[in-house]
């Protein structure tokens, strides 16, 4: 479902063109579109930059993964897409745009609870609310006034199927959610963020509180939700990132290193710093 | 549990199965060109050589894929690292045969010497060794991969038998010295093509034990050591 950002008209973007700091590279797929661009953004913690003039542009229907150390500004720059740093005191984006299909998301008249049901998230820590597996589903469409129960059930079961959960659980939906293990709680995460059929998901370190086989069933459903969604991936895992990604950027200290399609980082990063953190040598 | 990835394995495998068609398919036409003194044969097993450097160029390029993203180990490790391998074989058993069916346009406008006989001889359990070599990758039948090793001494001694034959014909008619080397070069293309079949069988015993034969005796052996029994490099 495309909808567009409830403000007037589009926001242009910067007409000077600007030097680009990293290598750019083909992507993977040359006739995607750009969803989200990311151009010149400073961000700040009160007094602390936290990311130095970030630009980058992230195609439709492919996965990219923000990979760096602790600290280098990954997460930052991923709820920055859905102004989730907003809620933090203090914070915000002190320089550049960032623009989804065009428009820039900060524009004050941007509506950010329709920004956040475009833009959905799935966090490190599964947060499955203290309700049913039908209610934590039904919660986002409910709350926007939905009543039709038939409506719902389709919205659930589909929901479910499409985050690979449906089988497991199709004879306990009226179940307390926190009655699943840690690995049914994330995918569920991610059924109630497609229920409300989002563009775009972020997903901030979604597998690492997860064991390897519920971190392989959440990837395949990522390889699988990619043909429907624009999916941004936070990990501290290489190997899922190579894994599991189109494209991918890494960060250190706040900088945009490298930007490229996986393959390219993974193999031959033209940065000596992405060479060293995908070898392990530091970070 | 399947992952989303498995298709990639199994089409580098069913590629470097491919290309091991190719690679015999090439090597029987050489021979039939050879044999038959068909110019147009050889020119097309020549023209045909292009494809299997292309595959070689694929086969890498998928591994090489594959290792960067999958992050293979164990089982699938070997298959990546032994598929890398023999391909390169594959290969160079293509150029084998390519060089056969240039020495072949050659002969053809010449009369005919009648030292050919063992070439069909040697290409038939080159061919046989190559094709038991690549049923192992399949059937990862270690013990079928012993019988390729332990048949390449077959092929090695024809080559020698011929070689002294050939060596006494140019002594006695020294006119024919330029075709009997070319069945010299030949025959050594055809000893080389049994060489390769021998190294995919090394590797399919790696693919399928873990275990690195090369260099050793154990090939000789009827019974393999067990995985982590190598001996010291």
């Amino acid at each position: 479902m495309v909808t567009t950002l409830a403000m007037p008209e589009p926001v242009a973007p910067p007409a000077a063109p600007r030097p680009v700091s990293v290598a750019p590279a083909a992507p993977v797929n040359p006739a995607a579109r750009a969803v989200i661009e990311i151009d010149d953004v400073d961000f700040c913690y009160g007094a602390s930059k936290a990311l130095h003039d970030i630009t980058l542009n992230i195609q439709e229907r492919q996965v990219t993964a923000f990979i760096g150390p602790s600290g280098c500004g990954k997460s930052t720059l991923l709820r920055c897409l859905n102004r989730m740093n907003d809620l933090i005191d203090g914070a915000k984006v002190t320089a550049g745009q960032i623009r989804i299909d065009g428009v820039n998301i900060y524009d004050p008249r941007v509506d950010v609870i329709e920004l956040r049901k475009r833009v959905g998230m799935v966090f490190q820590k599964s947060n499955p609310f203290p309700k049913s597996i039908y209610d934590n589903i039904t919660y986002g469409l409910r709350i926007q006034g939905q009543k039709n129960k038939a409506r719902l059930d389709e919205v659930v079961e589909r929901s479910l199927r499409g985050a690979a959960l449906w089988d497991e659980v199709k004879d306990r939906l009226h179940e307390s959610a926190l009655g699943m293990s840690g690995g049914q709680q994330q995918r569920l995460c991610i059924a109630r963020a497609i229920a409300v059929e989002p563009e775009i998901i972020l997903m901030d370190e979604p597998c690492s509180a997860l064991d390897p086989i519920a971190t392989a069933k959440v990837e395949e459903l990522i390889h699988g939700l990619k043909k429907q969604f624009t999916i941004v991936i936070v990990t501290h895992n290489m190997q899922q990132a190579a894994r599991c990604s189109d494209r991918t950027a890494f960060f250190y200290l706040g900088k945009l290193i490298e930007y490229a399609d996986t393959r390219t980082i993974f193999m031959n990063p033209a940065n000596p710093q992405t060479e060293a953190y995908v070898s392990g040598r530091f970070g | 549990m399947k992952r989303f990835f498995d298709a990639e394995l199994e089409n580098f495998r069913s590629h470097l199965l491919q290309m091991g068609e190719r690679a015999m398919d090439q090597t029987r036409l050489a021979m039939k060109a050879l044999m038959d003194a068909d110019i147009a044969l050889a020119d097309k097993v020549i023209a045909a050589d292009d494809e299997l450097d292309r595959l070689e160029v694929q086969i890498d390029d998928e591994a090489i894929r594959y290792m960067t993203l999958r992050g293979p180990v164990a089982s699938e490790l070997r298959l990546i690292v032994v598929g890398m391998k023999a391909s390169h074989d594959l290969e160079r058993v293509g150029d084998e045969a390519t060089g056969i069916a240039r020495r072949s346009r050659k002969l053809a406008i010449e009369p005919r010497l009648e030292l050919y006989a063992d070439l069909p001889r040697m290409s038939k359990i080159a061919l046989e060794m190559l094709r038991d070599a690549l049923d192992c990758f399949v059937q990862e039948d270690e013990q079928k991969a012993l019988s390729v090793i332990r048949r390449d001494p077959e092929v090695d001694n024809l080559n020698r038998l011929l070689y002294r034959r050939l060596t006494s014909y140019m002594i006695e008619k020294p006119d024919t010295i330029a075709r009997a080397l070319e069945l010299m070069f030949i025959s050594k293309s055809i000893e080389r093509i049994a060489d390769h079949a021998t190294n995919i069988a090394e590797e399919m015993v790696f693919l399928s034990k873990g275990l690195d034969i090369r260099h050793s005796d154990i090939g000789k052996q009827d019974v393999l050591p067990t995985i982590g029994s190598n001996p010291p490099v």
